[in-house]
This record gives C-alpha cells, structure tokens and sequence, in this order.
C-alpha cells in the first residue's frame, strides 16, 4: 500500500492544486518547443519534484512515467571504480550526484556528455532534447558545477537540464546565470488544510476541519510533513476530532525532552546525560543541523525574551562550527553547555559580555 | 594604407558569405538557439564596448601576428566572444575546425590532457587552405595566418600541475602555436604562465552600450518591452550581459512573445507531426493575443530571483524597535516566512545590505559599522553552507539588537 504523499501525487499540470501561476508558467514552457535549463528551488516540501514530473509528462506524455533504474559504473582518473544509480526513462534521466560525493564530477562530465552526444532514439518523441534532472544541486562540489558551465551550452541542441535545489546560495553564479529560476515557493497553512481535506476525502475520512487546520500549523508549511502526520493520525485513531493530539515524530519528542530536561536543571551531570540522548538521535541518522535547529527553537518559548538574541546567536555560530568541523557531538554539546551558561547567568541578574 | 583597404574588403566580403549562409541554414534551429549563442558576435566589429582590446586585435588582424594572450575580467563581458570572432576572422569556416582547439572546465583537464591532447594539436603540422583558384578567393576573404590557436577557456579552474605543464610547451611550440587562456581572476594564473602572455583585462559593461545591445535584440526578436525593463535588466546583471541576455530571453518565454514571432515556422512544425494527438498543445502555443504582452519590469525580477520590495520593507520594519510584541517574535516571523517563500539566503543578505547600510539615511554611523561586521560574519557562514534559516535569523536577531541600542 502506497503512503498517502505518493498516492496523492499529482501526475499532471492541470491537477496541481496552488500556485496557478507557477503552473501556467510551466506549461507554456513546456508547449512553446523552446525549453531553457531550469533552476527550481525552494524549502523542502513544497512540491518541486512533483512539479517537475508534471512538467515532463507535459513535454513528453505518459511515456516518461515508465521508469527504471540502472546501476552503472565510473572509473575516476585514479582509477577507483565509482557505482552510481541512475534512474530513466525513454525521454529523460535522474540523478542524484552528492551519492558519490567528491566524485561528483567525473560522473557529471561522462553521463552528460555520453548523453549529450547521442540524440533522441524515439522518433516519435515530441522533443528533440532529453532531458537530465540532478537532485540536491545544491550539493554538488565547486569543481562539479564548473564542468557543467560549458556543457550547457555546447550540448543545448540535444540536452536540457532540470536542477534541484533547496537554495541557489551554493550554485555558483555562471550556472545561475545559465538558468531559468523557478522559486517554488512552500504552500500556506490554508493551501496545506485544502489540500488535507482533498485527500481526506478521496479516502473516505470523515472531515474534520480544525484537525487539519491544526495539522497544516504543525507542519511549518511542508506539505509532505502535513501528509505524514494526517495519514499517521488517521491510521492511530478510528475516530478523529478536533481533540485527538497530532503523533510528533520520535525524534522531535526526544528533542522536547532535551529541551525540558536544559531548562530544568543546568550542571555538568545534566550535560551527561543529555549528551546520551544526543548521542541517540545521531545514531538514529538525525543530521546534527536538524537537532541544533529544532532544540534551537524547542527551547526559544522556555526562555525569557532578553536572552533570544544570544542564544539565537550561539545557535547560528555552532551551527557553522558543525558544518567546518569533523564530530559533531563536540559542537552539540558546547551549544548545550554555553545555553545553561546564558540561562544561569540571566537568572543570577549577572550581565556578562559572553563575547570573548 | 593598402593593407587597410584590403582588411575591410575581406571583412565585407566575410560577412556578405555569412549573410548569405545563414539565411539558408534551418530557421527553426535558429529558434532553439539560446539568444546568447544566436547573438554571439560575428566578427570583432561586433563587439560591444572593450574598444582598447578589440583596436589592438584588430591590428594582429593586418599583420597575421599574435602574442599569447590572457584574457581576464568578470563574467559575461565578451572574453570567449571575442577570441572566438577573432578566430573566425583569421581562419574562415573551412579551416576553424583545423586550425582551432577549444578546451574549457567542462573537459576533462587534468596535466595528463596537457602532456597528450594539448601537446599533441600544438605540434601538428599546419593545414593548408584550399588550394587552386577558390583557394585565392578564400585567402582574400581571410589573412589564415601560419600558427594555430588553442583556447583554453576558464583558465583559472586548471590545476598548478596542468599549468606548470603548460610553460614549456607554450614556447617550445610558438612558430606555429599561440596560446589564449581565458580566465576570471587573473591571480590565479602561475606567474610563470602570467608573464608569457600579453594581458588583456575586459572591463564590465557600460550601460549604454550593453542597453544598447538589449535593445537591438529585443527588436531582432519582436519583443516588446516596457519602460525601464532594460535598465532593471543592467542593475539585475551587474555588468554581465550574458546574463542580461538570459533574463531577457526567459522573460519573453514566459510571456509568450516569442511564440508570436515565429508562428509561421510552428505552421511548418505542425504540418511534420499532424498525425500526432497533440493538436490542442499546439493551439495553447500561440496565444492569439501574445503579441500584445510585454516583457514587464516584474518579470525580470521574478527570473532574476530579486525579493520584491514589500517583503523586504516587512522584514525591516520588523527589526526596528517598536512597541507591538518583542523583538524576537516579530522578526523569527518574519524570517520564517521569508524562509518558506523559498528566497535564496543569499539573496536576501545582498538586498538587506542595499535597504539598512547604503540606503537608510536614519541609521547612524556607529550603527552601520556594526551592522556590516554582522553582514560579513553572515556571508561567510553561508558561503560555508550553514543552515540559511537559522544564519538570516542570528544575523536579523543582531541588526535589531543594533538598531534597538542608542
């Protein structure tokens, strides 16, 4: 049994149910014969992808929903054999470069190349080009996007490429510049509720307005989080009400308790014992920005309004010290460590400059 | 003063066969063209602005000699348009293929492909132009001087090794090989490979001439476009014209102004694929009134992923001390709400920057010093990849604490 998100999905331009404007857009894109490379971008869960699969079945019909996946294998100038998994159609490929890390570029200039160079098989395609779609653009090293400045536009004829990414920040300005920028930006809390009640009623749920007016508020505006939790509500329950409490995910559970048990008590011990649910959430594959993040704004309403600014401020500087760093427990703890500094300090009335 | 003449005849001569080839080459193909690649400069006349450069290449143009060259400055000022057009000039159609080689980042360009693939065309004898009567009509057209060209294109992304390799073959060959190395940031060259090269730095765009530029273009193209579009465009490219182009070609996409244009090549294309069922595809391509639409100043800045002033002028308003709430609620809500529009951080940090430090009169000085210690600590985390969210709102949490001071 598929998840609601996937059974849901909207396969086609006409069925997508907000940004009218966004969906216009691409189907004159996708009519007009003339595609240009295109950059969409936006937070996560906001319905990229699903606009990029109902872009291309625009531009090439049912035939590209017939997907496979083939595994191939890239040798790097060192000779290390790279497998990378590619999923395609007759009409188009997806691929996700950051699996290989830094080899991300050899697997960008053989694929696109071997692609580019080779033209369409299927005579009666409705385009000429193929199409590559590369997720997680955003990730992709300096040297990876500089090898796919030139590509571009020698290969435009027979390739139009379709990029991913969460924030064009990390792409580099030639790309950019290379590119149509499409902002996908995430669905209001009303478009979320709409869109709850939508499904709900294809499955036969009964409705119930505020459950899922409280689901989109819960959601922090990501449609496929909304669609997780109204499907892990109704699964729980038999019967639905205003009252019946929104299942948070295990993780963001355990990070409530981290951010009680700070509050609570500040010394050394209780920093041990934190540190043993940190450990916790990291094993269980949490990336360590998420738990900064989320116990960042879990505590936010525990504290009093003077100290927001600097443990936002800390927030921020760890975070950095996480992505330049190597273990990132060390970081985790001293973000826990300096905000029981800050809070002990606020309630002895000290004002200490922490700066230095 | 003979040569003179004789350059102009061989350019008028250039372009009378450029004309004429092109109109009889596909139209549609035309159209599938980006415009930056459609509009690329023919011949070095074409050039916009860069008239230092272009007079003295014009010179190597009479007297069939050429430096190496380095070629430096920000992108989408002409560097590869420009040696592109002079390759053309020298050698004519027939004998680019040969006498050229063009290699950028997106070869692979490791020092093994400087010992073989570089080495190999540098010391590879010359082709000769075509013999017999249409040979001479051939050589007037064109000087077709005895050296080749190697383009190395985006210099400054080839590692010190494959530089280092590059020194000796450059002047081991030099009889019969020039070398022009294209790059961004000239420091970035190995002096070694600096010093063997005349420079040669591209300037970004002036306004007039890079409008200017647009302006035929947009005409060539049948786009209409409303006031203050072009200059929207000159302030969202900062000099790049590239760029500029880009924009503009997306926003007439968008619009559907193209699809007016070459409606009677759709016809054509309609005719090929009658048989297939996508008749109604067709009909939505031609809007029958898309002629009427211009290419708003709006548009522009959606593609160009400018944040609309409204949404900034919220966020600072935001940062500002006032009564209503705290400080904290209104601006973590105000940055959560930038945050799922989906604005690139970026983005944001740049167009804030514009709004409290160069533009707001109300500001003191001593707070600005202390804002742009902030903007710079920001920018750095971001180009580092930190979480955008949490880094807008540490660094809006510490622009309003500054402004809050007095």
């Amino acid at each position: 049994m598929a998840l609601l998100v996937d059974k849901h999905r909207p396969r086609t331009l006409d069925t997508l149910s907000y940004h009218p404007d966004l969906s216009e857009r691409l189907r004159s894109l996708a009519a007009s014969g003339d595609f240009p490379h295109l950059l969409i971008y936006g937070p996560s869960g906001a319905g990229k992808k699903t606009r990029i699969t109902a872009t291309l079945r625009a531009l090439y019909g049912p035939g590209v929903e017939k997907i496979k996946i083939d595994s191939r294998v890239f040798q790097t100038t060192s000779n290390r054999k790279l497998e990378f998994n590619i999923v395609s159609s007759n009409y188009h490929l997806e691929i996700t470069p950051s699996d290989v890390g830094n080899y991300d570029r050899v697997v960008i200039q053989d694929l696109l190349k071997e692609v580019a160079q080779t033209q369409q098989v299927d005579l009666a395609a409705k385009q000429r080009f193929k199409v590559v779609v590369i997720n997680e653009a955003d990730h992709l090293t300096r040297d990876a996007q500089a090898a796919l400045r030139r590509t571009m536009e020698k290969y435009s004829p027979n390739l139009r490429l379709i990029l991913l990414a969460n924030s064009t920040s990390n792409i580099i300005a030639p790309i950019r510049s290379r590119c149509l920028l499409v902002r996908v930006a995430a669905p209001t809390e009303v478009e979320i509720a709409g869109v709850l009640a939508k499904v709900g009623k294809k499955e036969g749920y009964k409705s119930c307005e505020p459950l899922e007016k409280r689901i989109a508020k819960d959601s922090a505006r990501n449609l496929r989080r909304a669609l997780l939790m109204f499907e892990a509500v109704h699964a729980q329950n038999d019967i639905v009400n205003e009252k019946t409490p929104i299942p948070p995910p295990d993780w963001e559970a355990l990070i409530d308790v981290i951010a009680k048990e700070i509050v609570e008590e500040r010394s050394p011990a209780r920093i041990l014992q934190v540190r043993a649910k940190l450990y916790d959430l990291l094993t269980h594959c949490i990336p360590a920005t998420t738990v900064l993040k989320t116990l960042t704004f879990k505590l936010m309403p525990k504290i009093d309004d003077s100290l927001k600014a600097d443990v936002v401020k800390w927030s921020a500087f760890y975070e950095h010290r996480i992505r330049m760093g190597s273990k990132v427990i060390f970081h985790l703890e001293a973000f826990v460590a300096k905000f029981m500094r800050l809070y002990e300090g606020n309630l002895l009335g000290m004002d200490i400059d922490w700066d230095d | 003063m003979a040569s003179f003449f004789d350059i102009r005849a061989r350019q008028a001569a250039a372009a009378a066969q450029a004309s004429s080839s092109k109109s009889s080459a596909p139209v549609q193909d035309n159209r599938l063209q980006p415009w930056v690649e459609k509009y690329r400069p023919k011949s070095l006349d074409d050039i916009a602005a860069q008239d230092h450069t272009v007079t003295i290449l014009r010179r190597t143009l009479q007297s069939a000699n050429l430096p190496h060259m380095l070629f430096y400055g920000p992108p989408g000022t002409g560097k590869t348009s420009t040696v592109l057009a002079l390759a053309k000039q020298l050698y004519g159609p027939d004998l680019f293929k040969t006498r050229v080689l063009e290699l950028n980042a997106s070869d692979e360009r490791g020092i093994s492909i400087v010992r073989e693939k570089v080495k190999d065309f540098a010391r590879m004898q010359l082709s000769n132009p075509p013999a017999g009567p249409a040979g001479e009509e051939y050589r007037k057209k064109y000087p077709c001087p005895p050296y080749k060209i190697i383009i190395l294109d985006e210099a400054d992304s080839m590692t010190q090794d494959a530089q280092s390799a590059l020194r000796r073959t450059m002047e081991t060959y030099s009889k019969i090989t020039r070398f022009c190395l294209i790059c961004n940031y000239v420091t970035r060259i190995i002096d070694p490979l600096a010093s063997r090269c005349s420079k040669f730095r591209f300037k970004a765009l002036d306004e007039t001439n890079a409008g200017k530029r647009l302006e035929d273009i947009a005409k060539l193209e049948n786009v209409k476009l409303e006031d203050g579009v072009v200059d929207t465009l000159l302030k969202c490219s900062e000099g790049d014209l590239r760029k500029a182009i880009t924009f503009l070609q997306s926003a007439a996409r968008l619009v559907g102004a193209v699809a007016a244009a070459s409606a009677p090549d759709k016809k054509r294309k309609r005719a090929k694929i009658e048989d297939e069922e996508d008749d109604d595809a067709m009909d939505v391509d031609a809007p029958s009134d898309s002629s009427s639409k211009a290419v708003t100043v709006r548009s522009i800045e959606e593609i160009a992923g400018v944040i609309p002033d409204p949404t900034i002028d919220s966020l600072t308003t935001a940062m500002r001390p006032s009564r209503s709430g705290t400080p904290y609620s209104r601006v973590s809500k105000a940055v959560e709400d930038l945050v799922a529009e989906g604005w690139s951080a970026t983005q944001v940090v740049t167009q804030l920057y514009d709004k409290i430090v160069l533009s707001d009169e109300t500001v003191e000085n001593w707070q600005k010093s202390k804002i742009v210690l902030c903007f710079s600590e920001t920018d750095r985390r971001l180009v580092d990849g930190s979480d955008e969210h949490l880094t807008i709102l540490d660094l809006c949490m510490q622009v309003a604490g500054i402004l809050g001071e007095s």
